[in-house]
């Protein structure tokens, strides 16, 4: 560790008369808030499971436990944000417009690799004030199998099997490597059913409540099938 | 003999020298260690014949929990117990020290503490560091002045009151407190009122959680309870088990030690990271 004296002492001198005056930078206004909360999302043959805790906060305050972070854009795919509300709000409000124009334009639904670019384009005009989003895309293609889109805050993107975003990203993902995709496994045996997918993820918010203070309350799941979509909603620790 | 005439040349009570070698620090890059703050709730209550005391267990770095049931209440006297919120290893280090200078003083003196001895010796500390020692500490005790009941900020200011709270959660504690505190209360009552500050704080503060651990100081002596209140539970248990069996974890190498021959060897053939 090297610490340059012979400057210091500079500065030192310089400043001796006023050192009793130590100012720091006054705090700056910031557009951006931090409404926190984790969201992940599951891709399997035959269906998607996306999830998102419901809690709203703002530094050490709770705003709301009951926030949905899930919004369903067509009857095949689901926009799942982490980040600031009011930027959510409003990214759903122009895909849920833009998306209706495009139905009436075009007689059927966009499929979910058109609503991921356009995501993708959304979030690039912004690009100088982005939208503060950490968005999962997670809908089925058009063979019925589920697929996630995962972006970055200005829109780049990339199709996975799997997804997490937000406060509690780094508890879980790990997790879901090893047990999704058998990560430093010799022998991986990666679950296939649903039931034991919606096991694992309960049991990832589970703990990411037990760790994360942003992440609790309820945890809602919402899981896309060809047949339609069925919402379960499991408590979580409230503290 | 730089630092010597450093020293030599600053004007004023306080030494200034270590604040412009971080700041020059971090202009070239060095990070900030950040340390763990407890976030905390702490309320404190005094009662007809002495005072109750009680804290949440939840110690967050960051928003990060560290540690999810963790003690804030300390003993720093037999008569008399402190709560602290603010920097861990601060109020650790900070308790231990006051608790062992406490004991010295009754040894030499052969006199029961007082809790005004504990607030002076305190506050004389604290304010020297400006507020850099994160220490919030509600002191309560039992005393040949009767229940005592104080509370001392990081800057070295204190008060005296019949409630207190201190922390991030102390807010949510103190519209509790505020609503319901009456004089003239039992233990019980006293107790009741203490945890049910705390679990406002718990709820409704991020920083606070878990459990609540409660002290209650009367001449009789110090009745501790440790988890009186355990909140939230794990939500979910898992239904299929997690299954790791043995040997499924690639090892790149394997290496082993000879004792007796004392010798490094390696053993089996080398694998490949695998994705």
């Amino acid at each position: 560790m090297y610490i340059p004296v012979n400057d210091m002492l500079k500065h030192f001198k310089q400043d001796a008369p006023a050192m009793a005056n130590i100012t720091h930078k006054s705090d700056q206004w910031s557009p951006y808030h931090d409404n926190s909360g984790t969201v992940l999302a599951v891709g399997i043959p035959g269906a998607v499971i996306v999830a998102g805790d419901t809690r709203l906060s703002n530094g050490y305050n709770i705003l709301s436990r009951d926030a949905t972070k899930l919004s369903q854009l067509t009857d095949k795919c689901v926009l799942a944000t982490a980040g600031q509300y009011a930027d959510f709000i409003a990214l759903r409000k122009f895909l849920q417009q833009r998306l209706q124009l495009y139905e009436f334009q075009n007689e059927v639904q966009a499929s979910t690799e058109t609503v991921a670019h356009l995501l993708s384009r959304e979030l690039y005009s912004r690009r100088f004030f982005p939208y503060y989003t950490f968005n999962l895309l997670a809908g089925l293609d058009e063979n019925n199998h589920g697929v996630v889109y995962g972006y970055d805050a200005i829109g780049s993107y990339d199709k996975m099997t799997y997804g997490v975003q937000g406060s509690g990203q780094e508890l879980v993902v790990a997790v879901l490597d090893n047990q999704l995709k058998g990560y430093n496994k010799i022998n991986k045996t990666i679950p296939q059913t649903r039931e034991e997918i919606l096991d694992i993820i309960l049991d990832c918010f589970s703990c990411a409540a037990e760790r994360d203070i942003h992440t609790g309350d309820n945890v809602e799941i919402l899981i896309i099938t060809a047949a339609g979509t069925e919402r379960i909603v499991k408590p979580l620790r409230k503290d | 003999m730089q630092y010597l005439d450093n020293y030599l040349q600053s004007k004023g009570g306080y030494d200034y020298t270590n604040v412009k070698r971080n700041e020059l620090m971090k202009a070239q890059g060095f990070k900030e260690i950040p340390f763990t703050k407890t976030g905390t709730t702490i309320v404190g209550v005094i009662f007809d014949g002495g005072v109750v005391m009680a804290a949440d267990t939840r110690a967050t770095a960051g928003s990060i929990v560290a540690d999810k049931n963790c003690e804030k209440l300390h003993p720093l006297a037999p008569n008399i117990w402190a709560a602290g919120a603010g920097t861990a290893a601060d109020l650790h280090h900070q308790c231990a020290h006051f608790n062992a200078k406490l004991k010295l003083q009754r040894l030499n003196l052969n006199r029961q503490s007082r809790v005004n001895e504990v607030i002076t010796k305190l506050t004389t500390k604290l304010f020297p560091y400006r507020g850099h020692i994160g220490v919030a500490l509600i002191i309560g005790g039992i005393d040949s002045n009767g229940p005592q009941l104080a509370s001392v900020s990081p800057h070295g200011n204190y008060v005296y009151h019949p409630f207190q709270s201190m922390g991030s959660g102390s807010l949510a504690a103190l519209g509790i407190l505020e609503a319901k505190f009456q004089d003239g209360l039992t233990k019980q009552q006293a107790i009741d009122l203490a945890i049910e500050a705390i679990e406002a704080g718990i709820f409704h503060d991020m920083g606070s959680g878990s459990n609540v651990d409660v002290v209650a100081i009367t001449k009789e002596g110090v009745d501790y309870r440790r988890n009186i209140r355990q909140f939230n539970a794990k939500s979910h248990q898992k239904q299929i088990p997690y299954h790791f069996p043995a040997n499924n974890t690639p090892a790149l190498r394997k290496y082993e030690f000879n004792f007796e021959k004392q010798e490094l060897s390696e053993i089996g053939q080398e694998m490949e990271i695998i994705e």
